[in-house]
């Protein structure tokens, strides 16, 4: 178990500070009871279900639907097509003015003439029950015209390649472009230029709950609520008030237990839009439920890049340029709001980011095709930039005969160069590359590890140790999406009332998906206003009840919520001891609140608990003195304003083996810095739940499509996610880098994990196949692809 | 009217407590115990048999309730995450679970709990990868497995100190 990680600031160094403690999560006692409440477990009165028809053809024009039968099946309510949705829900596209050049074609809730990837719905079928819409969607008869399907990303701007989308032109939603020093001069200048290309496969996030929604518009009060497992409930209720031509305050979003997100359930979803405007439509509560074959067919996929790569490095270890050129393939829409241009985006933005070389030229595109969309997924493009830059390094290194930590430590910014940039611009408030290589090297017992794999490999058996550093985009401010035009809040807020009984609410923006927010959210409130942990009750997650502000997403609730949490948490204490120096004849100064009660701040003499205190402001306030009003409740807003992100950094190692292709992982070790932690097990967990997806991407993870666009392994069964009995004990440490832009101090932690694994995996791995020759750089690494680089590279060595 | 869709009538026990009922030949016995009974603790992720979030007991056995027809279970004893809550059975090893941050979403959990209970009863005490190797028929997304392997090795460590 994690110890606790005492606050190193003294700002934050109350009495009985809960920062930096390991506390538990005050839901997870009913969670471990089967007491959660999750979408798919609402009902309600009147409540009728949704299941869709969807397209088995990658690309199909809709010639006819014929819906009579379905219409005439028991307890169906309504079978309703993809024009009828567009009379109540207007199509959206899915771009952002600062993302020069992107473009999107306008997208329907229901497919309207023409159905652009397999598995988008074409109708919809409503009924009594799940099983009753279902029985009745196999009856509607759907005539297609199947069109051609573009799906290989790599010939899909090739000319005669079928443009998807006519009014656009062609098959580029989106190209950068990035040239930064002089890296033609750089490569020319370098003793060796090492070029590889990488391969990063479509995968997607596989929440155990699958995406549900249950809209209930109430026709006696023109309001509709909308219960959605969802990470951002102000953007869902935007959004949903511009396609359903309905005010923002006549739609309220409510976000109860969810069963895993992961960026998966941030983005706007036709299915779930078409819910929404079915309810308007039928007047009644709607529930929708993906399936598991719909949710592998709809869920957002992420990744599906190819990267070609190169670096320059000179013999004594000196990185002097970087390059790449990227595609990626994004379906057939960018998904709306936050748009499918961003993962390529920051692969452009944090590749070489770590380190100090400034030659750097990049370009990235990003095309459709006739498959399913592709979006934000944990650790956005840092898993693909984090791989390319640190497989670059390896082979630089192994092309010198350096050791890969030393040529880290020569060219890994120092840990004294504070402020600065990347090449791209990126900058850097307080980051510790250098410390944390230290520690890593420490936990692992680097020179042990690399003295057993020498001994093993006498042995025949072939082990590996792979490292990864990498930054990591946290605490985003406006610049991700409020300067592109999306009305997605980047500024969160928290109220924190007193109430009669001394017991603190706290209503917060940032929302709960199992990271552990409300906990610290708790735990800050607990230590600003001075109260036990167990006298603070969150809310989060319903748009009548909490602030407006984002959410939940890009490693932001603990640095941003967390923020305003502990300004309110403040302010409230300051209301407090006003309150408490006019009752006690006394200077506010001079007193403090701890443990629930107001006490001399010199001698911590308890003066009054706070339930007196309550008892006398709310039933009492006559004898307070004449016109001072006491204000027990307390508002603060936050949004980052110092640096557009909070850049973390970190590095991971993987000790695997690697045997007739299988990859068995030995040991994992991360050491992370999120500036101030303010729960510490909070922060592992996040770490060890982002590796382990990460290596799900790295060695099992990939939705594979035959070239009609068919996707081939659409179930868990075929689908592989990590096991438990795959994966490795995760050992976790921490320097400890806070940002100055908030008083907490605390970066985000929740994407780390994913951004490094997959690389230290591939380094690992390319270290056990050394002896042979062989490189892999494709993932996920298959045995078939081990395998395969195994023959390759004894075939090279035979010829 | 197909014979899936054949109303049957069944009798069988649910966390110890008789219950008959009309179901459709079709009801697996998920649905059936969410549907039906309201038992929404036994959650619903695959509907194939993979990802182990729908885990009951079946007569003492750990038994994926997507996989089982209601009308398989005639005549049978099903404990739910309910069930085994109520009576207390596991109530420590819950507890691992909270102390331990062995959850995140939680949504795994009812599943996971079910899948390890019947580890506590194990004659010789298993090792960090038996654990490992036990719960690999249950998916976590969240967690990454090693605060559960931690919880349930807590718990049978705690166990084993107090039988002797």
């Amino acid at each position: 178990m994690s110890g606790d990680v005492p606050s190193p600031l003294t700002a934050l160094d109350r009495p009985n500070s809960y920062i930096g403690r390991a506390v538990p999560r005050p839901n997870l006692k009913r969670l471990t009871e089967g007491r959660g409440e999750y979408v798919s477990d609402i009902s309600l009165p009147r409540m009728v279900h949704v299941v869709y028809v969807r397209s088995p053809h990658a690309h199909a024009r809709i010639v006819s639907i014929d819906a009579t039968a379905a219409k005439a099946a028991k307890g169906v309510v309504a079978v309703v097509t993809g024009a009828e949705i567009a009379q109540v829900c207007t199509p959206w596209v899915g771009v952002l003015s600062h993302m020069v050049g992107l473009k999107s074609a306008p997208q329907h809730p229901i497919a309207v003439d023409r159905a652009c990837w397999q598995g988008e719905a074409v109708a919809a079928v409503v009924a009594r029950t799940r099983a009753l819409a279902e029985d009745a969607a196999a009856l509607v008869e759907v005539e297609y015209e199947p069109l051609t399907p573009v799906t290989d990303m790599m010939t899909a701007l090739d000319p005669e390649t079928p443009v998807i989308h006519e009014s656009l032109g062609d098959n580029l939603a989106f190209e950068r472009n990035f040239s930064g020093g002089d890296p033609a001069s750089a490569f020319a200048a370098s003793d060796h230029v090492i070029e590889a290309d990488f391969g990063f496969g479509r995968h997607t996030g596989v929440t155990l709950e699958p995406r549900a929604m249950v809209a209930d518009f109430n026709p006696g009060t023109g309001r509709l609520t909308a219960y959605l497992g969802t990470q951002a409930p102000h953007m869902i209720q935007n959004i949903l008030s511009i396609h359903l031509a309905m005010p923002e305050s006549a739609i309220r979003v409510v976000c109860k237990d969810v069963g895993g997100s992961f960026g998966i359930k941030v983005h706007v979803y036709a299915d779930e839009m078409a819910t929404a405007a079915l309810s308007k439509l039928l007047q009644r509560p709607v529930k929708f439920v993906a399936d598991r074959l719909e949710s592998f067919l709809t869920d957002i996929h992420a990744r599906d890049h190819r990267v070609k790569g190169k670096v320059g490095v000179m013999a004594d270890g000196t990185i002097t340029a970087f390059e790449i050129d990227d595609v990626t393939g994004i379906g057939p829409y960018s998904v709306y709001p936050r748009t499918s241009a961003v993962e390529a985006n920051q692969v452009v933005n944090l590749t070489g980011g770590p380190y100090t070389c400034p030659n750097y030229k990049a370009r990235a595109r990003v095309v459709f095709q006739n498959k399913n969309v592709t979006c934000q997924y944990r650790a956005v493009g840092h898993p693909i930039a984090t791989a390319v830059t640190e497989g670059l390094v390896d082979l630089a290194a192994q092309k010198i005969g350096m050791d890969p930590v030393e040529i880290r430590r020569k060219n890994l910014v120092r840990d004294d160069a504070y402020p600065c940039a990347s090449a791209t611009g990126l900058k850097f408030e307080a980051l510790s590359h250098h410390a944390a290589l230290d520690k890593l090297l420490a936990m692992m017992d680097y020179p042990r590890l690399r003295a057993e794999q020498a001994e093993m490999r006498k042995k025949g058996v072939h082990r590996g140790i792979g490292f990864a550093s990498f930054i990591e985009i946290t605490n985003p401010g406006a610049a991700f999406y409020g300067v592109g035009g999306a009305r997605i809040s980047s500024q969160d807020g928290a109220v924190v009332r007193l109430d009669a009984a001394g017991a603190v609410t706290v209503q917060t923006s940032a929302t709960e998906q199992g990271q552990g927010t409300e906990a610290v959210i708790a735990q800050v409130v607990a230590t600003a206003v001075g109260v036990p942990l167990e006298r603070v009750r969150v809310i989060s997650g319903d748009t009548d009840q909490t602030p407006y502000g984002g959410g939940t997403w890009a490693s932001r609730a603990a640095g941003i919520g967390g923020e305003a949490a502990w300004q309110a948490g403040k302010a409230l204490r300051e209301n407090v001891l006003a309150v408490a120096g006019a009752i006690l004849q006394a200077e506010a100064g001079t007193l403090d609140v701890r443990e629930g009660a107001v006490v001399d701040a010199d001698t911590g003499r308890e003066r009054m608990p706070l339930t007196e205190l309550g008892r006398i402001v709310y039933f009492r306030p006559d004898t307070l003195p004449t016109g001072f009003q006491a204000e027990l409740m307390a508002v603060r807003h936050y949004v980052p304003r110092g640096y557009p992100f909070a850049f973390t950094n970190g590095v991971q190692a993987s000790y695997l083996e690697v045997e007739d292709g299988f990859v068995k992982l030995l040991g994992h070790w991360v050491v992370e810095d999120c500036g101030t932690i303010l729960n510490p097990q909070l922060v592992d967990e996040q770490v060890r739940g982002g590796v382990v997806q990460g290596l799900g991407g790295a060695l099992f993870e990939h939705c594979v499509y035959d070239s009609e666009g068919q996707l081939q392994n659409a179930s868990m069964a075929d689908y592989l996610v990590p096991m438990a009995c795959e994966m490795p004990d995760i050992q976790v440490g921490h320097v400890v880098s806070p940002t100055a832009d908030s008083e907490l101090g605390a970066k985000g932690a929740g994407e780390a994990g994913t951004a490094g694994a997959p690389a230290a995996v591939m380094n690992a791995i390319n270290d056990a196949l050394s002896p042979f020759g062989a490189v892999v750089t494709d993932m996920p690494f298959t045995p078939d692809r081990i395998l395969g680089a195994l023959r390759a590279a004894k075939a090279a060595q035979g010829a | 009217m197909t014979a899936a869709q054949m109303e049957h009538e069944i009798t069988l026990t649910v966390n110890g407590f008789a219950v008959s009922e009309r179901v459709e030949a079709r009801r697996h016995l998920a649905d059936f115990l969410r549907e039906d009974l309201g038992l929404t603790g036994t959650h619903i992720g695959c509907e194939h048999g993979v990802c182990g979030a729908c885990t009951v007991l079946v007569d003492g056995e750990i038994t994926r309730s997507c996989l089982t027809l209601a009308v398989q279970c005639e005549g049978k004893s099903v404990t739910t995450i309910e069930g085994i809550s109520d009576s207390g059975a596991v109530a420590d090893l819950q507890e691992a679970f909270r102390a331990r941050n062995a959850l995140q979403c939680g949504y795994c959990t009812p599943g996971m709990v079910i899948t390890a209970s019947v580890l506590l009863d194990a004659e010789e005490m298993p090792d960090r990868e038996e654990i490992r190797d036990h719960i690999s028929g249950n998916y976590c997304r969240c967690t990454g497995y090693h605060a559960i392997v931690d919880a349930v090795e807590t718990t049978l460590k705690a166990r084993a100190e107090a039988g002797r």
